[in-house]
């Protein structure tokens, strides 16, 4: 089956296509490296002959994340990518779409910052994805690609539960997973809902009044505060809803393991090299990957605690998820952060080599 | 005689619009929001375009235009409106979409969104209101603020070593090769209401016929941020915007389209 066919691509690539064959409405997006290549293959591909699916450059990463916002409104199955510095400037529509409740995936493909930075890969925007990002007690749900099919499979999962919790999603790549070549069997295609399915499953979009009914009204301003502390807990307990049951994650080597590496994305992928090696070696150690970073796996690096002499956070960063991973933990074994900045990327070998000198 | 009399003999002669519901406005008396969302209400009506319209609202003071004119709605981040018009337009290319914009809203925090979003042609039609001062914020300073006017951020008057000059947006759209109609209207009286009323349905019209973006401008009275009655607001309007702002099309293709 051709769907089924094997290729060779970049994970910005196939976060294109699986758009596409996702059926996505919308992209609108903005030139940035390391991400640009999504755009590109939209462009080269011209959905917009195919699917129908929009495909947009905008202004600004200002302009394209509100573009995001109004397709959003409507109900449509929109998107945008970008990178860390792009993704600052999407901080504003991000919080409004949180605000007003708006199913949409942003991706951010992070560069190593802050300001201008680099453009080579880091995992330095794990707070701002994270923890709120933008203005207002909100969260994304993120979730954290560590290979090119992941790319491809997480665009219609990240939609699927957008839509599920009417609430923003993104996916947090970085440089690595954007730039590298890798085999991927794409997602197979699933066709655009037609305007009357939008319209019925999305009663609440701004689609017209169709058939007369009430007017639609999308906003995330109430300035009575008994009514706005009302919406916000509300929100508030979708969110306690997700982390109840949307966390995932990937555990490697753990059954034995004295000792336990978190890492996400690229960084769980040289985690993987440097268990390899430190086994070789004789050093019992496991993985955790989690696979959605909020909502963030605590019940089971908690669990993990139980089972660990200590914990390593590797990150490409200078010490970020580790807070999530101490939380976890409450102190019950110790929890170390190895991370190289500026856009390095660490080596496995000097990994296990920070795990047989801090434990 | 009874309403239902009045009607049955043809003798109705004005009517409030379906469109515009019961809801109080919190606009002040002598704004001219209550006029211009009449007529963009009546326009919607009368092109029955009422179970077909997606409207845009701003930040400032109409960012509430979503409480009086029953048509669906989003509401916009400062400046976002044209971005949220854009694609929803595309998404939606058989709905009338248009945004409600102030001078701060469209010509300040939003100038890269209305350009480009003009210049890439876009079915749409942008309001854009323009009293000179940021009305919802207490009367500050707008990009649209006459050399000379008094504000709560230039107290002592406008003037260009401190503050540049006043931007006419207006005139850079109508220069756009994305604009089909471009033009400055007034409410202050009743023939410019008419005129006004034209424009909108024009530009409308334009945009469910796939002839570009279009924008229609309102000059318009804060008597609050002015600080003047609402009917010497109107009058300093015609002696001092006017000058400044000329009322008038500024350009039209549409029918070379």
């Amino acid at each position: 089956m051709a769907d089924q066919e094997i290729t060779l691509m970049k994970g910005n690539e196939a976060i294109a296509h699986a758009a596409i064959r996702c059926g996505c409405d919308g992209y609108f997006g903005y030139p940035i490296t390391p991400q640009s290549e999504v755009l590109e293959t939209l462009a080269e591909q011209k959905p917009w002959e195919t699917t129908g699916m929009v495909v947009l450059q905008a202004e600004s990463e200002v302009s394209s994340i509100n573009m995001v916002y109004g397709g959003a409104c409507t109900g449509k199955k929109v998107m945008t990518s970008s990178s860390s510095p792009g993704v600052s400037l999407m901080q504003e529509g991000i919080s409004y779409m949180a605000g007003a409740e708006l199913p949409a995936l942003i991706v951010n493909v992070m560069r190593g910052g802050p300001g201008l930075g680099t453009i080579q890969p880091s995992q330095s925007d794990y707070f701002q994805a994270c923890k709120g990002g933008g203005h207002g007690d909100y969260h994304l749900i993120v979730l954290a690609p560590a290979s090119v099919q992941e790319m491809a499979d997480f665009v219609d999962l990240a939609f699927t539960l957008a839509f599920r919790y009417r609430n923003p999603a993104m996916i947090l790549a970085d440089g690595a997973i954007g730039q590298m070549m890798e085999k991927v069997v794409l997602p197979p295609f699933k066709p655009r809902r037609t305007e009357e399915e939008i319209i019925k499953e999305c009663p609440w979009a701004t689609t017209g009044r169709i058939g007369g009914r009430k007017p639609n009204i999308i906003t995330s301003l109430e300035l009575r505060s008994e009514e706005m502390e009302v919406i916000n807990l509300r929100i508030q307990a979708k969110y306690r809803e997700i982390e109840a049951k949307e966390v995932r994650y990937e555990e490697f080597m753990l059954d034995d393991a004295e000792y336990a590496i978190v890492a996400f994305g690229s960084a769980a992928r040289i985690a993987k090299k440097s268990i390899e090696i430190a086994r070789s070696q004789g050093i019992k150690v496991g993985l955790l990957r989690p696979i959605t970073l909020w909502p963030f796996p605590t019940k089971e690096v908690k669990s993990l605690a139980s089972r660990v002499k200590g914990i390593l956070s590797l990150e490409i960063n200078a010490g970020q998820m580790v807070e999530d991973i101490r939380l976890a933990v409450e102190g019950a074994v110790p929890v170390l952060h190895f991370g190289r900045l500026g856009g390095i990327i660490p080596d496995p070998d000097e990994v296990v080599e920070v795990l047989k000198s801090s434990f | 005689m009874t309403r239902e009399e009045i009607i049955e003999k043809g003798q109705l002669v004005y009517k409030k619009p379906t469109l515009l519901n019961d809801t109080p406005m919190h606009y002040c008396p002598g704004c001219s929001h209550g006029v211009v969302h009449k007529l963009v209400s009546e326009v919607i009506e009368e092109m029955g375009m009422t179970d077909k319209t997606i409207a845009i609202s701003p930040v400032g003071c109409a960012v509430f235009a979503y409480k009086y004119i029953d048509v669906d709605w989003q509401e916009a981040a400062h400046g976002r409106a044209p971005a949220l018009a854009s694609a929803t337009k595309r998404l939606w290319p058989d709905r009338l979409v248009f945004t409600y914009q102030g001078d701060g809203d469209l010509a300040c925090i939003g100038t890269a969104e209305t350009i480009h979003a003009l210049n890439r042609a876009e079915n749409i039609t942008i309001i854009f209101i323009n009293n000179a001062i940021y009305g919802m914020t207490g009367g500050q300073m707008a990009p649209t603020t006459l050399l000379g006017m008094k504000t709560a951020t230039c107290p002592y008057g406008r003037e260009v070593k401190l503050h540049g000059y006043p931007l006419k947006v207006t005139e850079i759209a109508a220069t756009l090769d994305g604009t089909c109609y471009v033009t400055r209207q007034a409410v202050h009286t009743v023939a410019a209401i008419n005129r006004a009323k034209k424009a909108i349905r024009k530009a409308f019209e334009y945009s469910m016929q796939g002839k570009g973006s279009n924008l229609v401008e309102i000059v318009s009275t804060c008597n609050s941020g002015w600080k003047m009655s609402p009917e010497k607001a109107n009058k300093w309007m015609e002696e001092n915007m006017f000058e400044f702002y000329h009322l008038g099309d500024l350009k039209d293709t549409g029918a070379d389209k």
